[in-house]
Order: structure tokens, then sequence, then C-alpha cells
């Protein structure tokens, strides 16, 4: 009924987070030596593989609720807004299956961050020895 | 069958963009990360539709499946239309500037 709104809302969040690490991460990095930069993926660069995976989600779940008629280009943009009974339906299925949704993509971006991880602490160990 | 439709081009994406990896410069990452995102969010929806039907999940009607078929071949069509517009603004190749600023 509505479940993308919860993934677009995270995305949101994500996207504002990820613009604040961007600028602070460009402040850091005109007194820092170029050296750590070869072994480590940014924060923000993390933080945009999470937006662009709760985004494209969602625009492409907003497609398939047009589709099936659930969003509407009128107000309330809703169907299931206009009826209570409905309205209710439709809280219950963001609080269950929209959840679910946001919590998997992120939880699968996690993954990917510790994968990633794991590959930094590798090159840094080899860049090391190395030196 | 909109999240089969999806995880295969999810998967065809990626294959795309690992053989050019680590170039980019027609940012099929930005399908890739489209694609998985719709499919784990498919797939959730997908297993909340299997708790509530049980076996009947696996037996949609034809009608149904093909409904199914042609919204995730529509999905498709708008991720790459939108891919397609995200390439033309951002322009990596600054081919779309270099032909609109070309000389006679």
């Amino acid at each position: 009924m509505a479940c993308f709104l919860v993934s677009a809302a995270e995305a949101a969040v994500v996207t504002i987070v990820e613009k604040a690490v961007e600028k602070k991460e460009k402040k850091v990095e005109v007194f820092e030596t170029q050296s750590a930069e070869m072994t480590q993926v940014p924060l923000s660069r993390k933080l945009k593989w999470l937006r662009n995976m709760l985004w494209g989600g969602a625009l492409l779940l907003l497609f398939e609720h047009i589709w099936h008629g659930e969003v509407v280009p009128w107000f309330p943009f809703l169907t299931a807004a206009s009826d209570p009974a409905d309205t209710l339906q439709m809280l219950k299925e963001m609080a269950t299956v929209g959840v679910a949704m946001a919590a998997l993509v992120t939880l699968v971006w996690l993954g990917l961050v510790a994968v990633v991880s794991i590959y930094e602490k590798r090159a840094r160990n080899s860049s090391s020895a190395k030196a | 069958m909109t999240l089969l439709v999806s995880v295969f081009a999810a998967v065809l994406c990626t294959v795309i963009w690992y053989k050019n990896a680590p170039k980019d410069e027609m940012r099929v990452s930005i399908l890739c990360w489209m694609f998985w995102g719709a499919s784990l969010m498919w797939l959730v929806d997908a297993i909340f539709e299997f708790a509530e039907l049980g076996a009947a999940y696996f037996q949609p009607a034809p009608a149904d499946m093909l409904n199914d078929l042609f919204l995730g071949l529509s999905v498709v069509a708008f991720a790459l239309v939108v891919w397609l517009v995200i390439l033309i603004i951002k322009d990596p190749k600054g081919t779309v500037r270099a032909a609109i600023f070309k000389k006679k």
C-alpha cells in the first residue's frame, strides 16, 4: 500500500547524513597526506551505496504502486488514505513490510561494508609490509 | 515474477559493471544499486506474501503471472529511462556538452 515510504524516509535521512559527512571529509582532506586515502574507502562513499539502494528501490516500488492504483497524482495521493479502515491497514503494512524492507537493505549494506573493511585491512597490511 | 525480472536485471547489470570496473563511464553502477535495492524490497514482500498464502504463493494464475511479467518489464524500462536521464545530465564523457557546443 505504501511500504516504500519507509525506505524513502530512511533514504532522505541517509542523504542528509552523507552530505554532512562528505563536507566534513573534504575539510579534513586538505590537511591529510595522500597515503591514508589509498587504503580506505571514505565513509561518504559507503553511505552513497546505501542511499542509492534505498532511493532506487523506493523509486521502482513507487512505480509498482502507481501500476496497482495505490498511488494517485491527486490528494491524498495514497488511495488507502481516503478510508480510515484502509489507512489503518496501510499503517500496519508500513510498520511490518515497510520496516522489514528498509531493515533488509540496511543489513545487506552493513554486510557489504564489513566485506570492504576486510579488503581495507588487507590493503593496509600489504602497504605497511612494503614500507 | 516482478521479483524474478528485477533479480535478473540486477545480476545482468552487475556483470556488465564488473566487466568494465573500475571504470564506470556509463554509470552502470546506478542501475545495479537501483535493481538490487528493489529486488531486496520485493523479496521482503514475497516473504510476507508466502507467510500469508503458503504453498499457493508458488501457483499463481496464468493471468496474474502475465500481469506481473508485464509489470516487471515495465519496471526495467522505467529504470533504464531514469538511468539514461541521469547519464545525460551528469554527462561523464562530456559527449552531450561536446555535441551541443560543437562548431559547424
